[in-house]
């Protein structure tokens, strides 16, 4: 685990982070890094936390504790209309296509929280699909195509860290393909990364690194590299 | 039945300007409900007190300054009234209100109808029940127009235009615009509104001042033709429910559209059955609450 020591050019930076909904205490001091660029997943079982993990950055748990640096400024203690705006762009797991707004309504209406967005023409070059449904009603479109929405209505706003959850979930393999094929290209264009993920599979062709979430903490980190000597470690973890 | 069209149009165009009040009024608690959850029984009284600001203000303003010429016009009113009565609410909004969208619908409704009661208290103590009649319509609207079938008041035609107008405005503000979108996504999923960077809380107290500033400019616009009295907004404000209920809550061109034509409705009614008249709105209202429970309008959850 030397990698997570190293602190310098970090995008997010989680510290011993609690959450809690209502009375039961979610999250028991979660700790990860993600630099620049990078792109790490969050491995784990169902009701491991990391789900939890993503909101409790955002600040949409309960109550929170510890630390959680974006971009070098410390979140913990924003309200969560400004953590969006130090760079963070997600896409929940339910997709939250907004079905009273109409596919350009919802890719216009997450504000910019940075100039350097991508443009609507960009995008569509992207999702093509998006640009022939632009009029339908968001919840209108199939399941492949409201992922590719709910990713798309985040690239407008500059974000420079996604945080996406579960985007392969329920979907034909071909979407994913392409649903991959995309995730890379982010990552090409330098977009800092955290990715929760049940399709391992899926994870591992593109992460440089994995966090185990288990019972709210992190567990274990490996690298791309150590991918396939840890396999057995990993399929403990996960039960597979 | 022998009953001369002329009737029928004239009952027909009072209808319309009943109408025209109820759209205003369903067409703010529609706005609150979406976005606030709340159902708010303080709207009629938020009417009255913005029947109340018209009438202090020409009436009272000059008296209390020590120069009795000093009245506040009614254009003034119109522009005033609204935002005395929304700045109001926004008071509530932020002490009150906002503690309790966590919580069941009931504490909200609770809320507010415990506000109304109080603001009808005061009032009915310096005013009275019977409450004063607004001296301020100005000469420009006094008389009437020939319709043709009627002789109908230039002040009522008014009445009806200005609603129509502010609703259209509002249905525009809230379905075609960028500030409308982010008001419909904070309606429908705040959380993930919030995550995107729009400070949903500050939406709320919008909504709120924007929903009750319509209570008071209806209020503004009724002080002329209706006595202003304390309980002009509880009167009132029963028919208003059954107008949101039947158009169905939350919906906006709802709200509009079933405000104005059960205006016409009762109106019409009058004609035929008075008796009926006053009852005729509720009997729709059961029968829609049978045949789609979401009302005209709503969506079927």
């Amino acid at each position: 685990m030397a990698d997570v020591l190293d602190h310098g050019g970090e995008m997010l930076r989680v510290t011993g982070l609690h959450a809690f909904y209502g009375e039961s205490h979610i999250l028991h001091g979660i700790d990860f890094g993600v630099r620049r660029g990078e792109l790490v997943t969050l491995l784990g079982r169902n009701g491991a936390g990391r789900t939890t993990t993503l909101k409790a950055i955002l600040g949409l748990t309960g109550r929170r504790a510890g630390s959680v640096m974006v971009n070098g400024r410390e979140a913990i203690q924003l309200p969560t209309h400004k953590i969006a705006h130090l760079g963070v762009g997600w896409c929940p797991e339910e997709r939250a296509i907004f079905s009273s707004l109409n596919v350009e309504e919802n890719l216009n209406l997450p504000p910019k929280v940075r100039s350097d967005g991508m443009s609507l023409e960009e995008i569509y070059e992207l999702f093509p699909n998006l640009w022939e449904r632009r009029k339908s009603q968001g919840t209108r479109l199939s399941g492949g195509e409201q992922q590719m929405l709910a990713m798309a209505r985040i690239l407008r706003t500059g974000a420079r860290l996604l945080l996406l959850d579960e985007i392969t979930e329920g979907l034909a393999p071909v979407i994913v393909k392409k649903i991959g094929d995309s995730v890379r290209l982010l990552k090409a264009r330098g977009y800092t990364i955290v990715l929760v993920e049940q399709n391992f599979r899926f994870a591992a062709g593109i992460a440089d690194r994995h966090y185990v979430i288990e019972h709210g903490q992190v567990v274990d980190a490996v690298s791309a590299e150590e991918l396939s000597a840890s396999a057995d470690r990993l399929n403990k973890y996960l039960g597979v | 039945m022998d009953i001369p069209l002329q009737a029928v149009l004239s009952q027909a165009m009072l209808g319309l300007n009943n109408g025209a009040f109820y759209a205003l009024l369903s067409l703010g608690l529609a706005v609150i409900f979406g976005m606030l959850n709340v159902v708010n029984f303080a709207h009629g009284a938020f009417y009255m007190l913005g029947a109340f600001a018209a009438l202090l203000g020409f009436d009272y303003l000059g008296r209390f300054l020590g120069d009795e010429s000093l009245r506040m016009s009614f254009w003034a009113a119109l522009i005033l009234g609204p935002l005395i009565v929304g700045s109001i609410g926004v008071v509530v909004e932020k002490t009150m209100l906002q503690r309790l969208y966590k919580v069941d619908h009931l504490y909200g409704l609770l809320l507010t109808f415990g506000l109304a009661l109080i603001f009808e208290g005061v009032f009915t103590n310096y005013f009275n029940v019977s409450g004063e009649p607004y001296n301020g319509k100005p000469e420009i609207l006094e008389g009437a127009f020939d319709l043709g079938f009627m002789f109908f008041p230039k002040y009522r035609l008014f009445a009806i235009v200005l609603s129509l107008a502010v609703c259209f405005g509002v249905w525009y503000l809230i379905e075609r615009t960028r500030l409308g979108s982010y008001l419909r996504a904070g309606t429908e999923n705040p959380d993930v509104t919030r995550a995107f960077g729009i400070d949903v809380p500050m939406l709320r107290t919008l909504t709120y001042f924007l929903g009750v500033a319509l209570a008071g400019l209806a209020g503004v616009v009724a002080a002329p033709i209706y006595s202003v009295s304390p309980k002009m907004g509880s009167d009132l404000i029963i028919i208003v429910f059954a107008v949101v209920v039947i158009g169905g809550m939350g919906s906006i061109m709802g709200a509009i559209v079933t405000g104005l034509a059960l205006g016409l409705l009762e109106g019409v009614v009058k004609v035929f059955y008075p008796p009926l008249a006053n009852t005729v709105i509720f009997i729709v209202m059961a029968l829609v609450l049978l045949w789609r429970p979401a009302g005209l309008f709503g969506k079927e959850a």
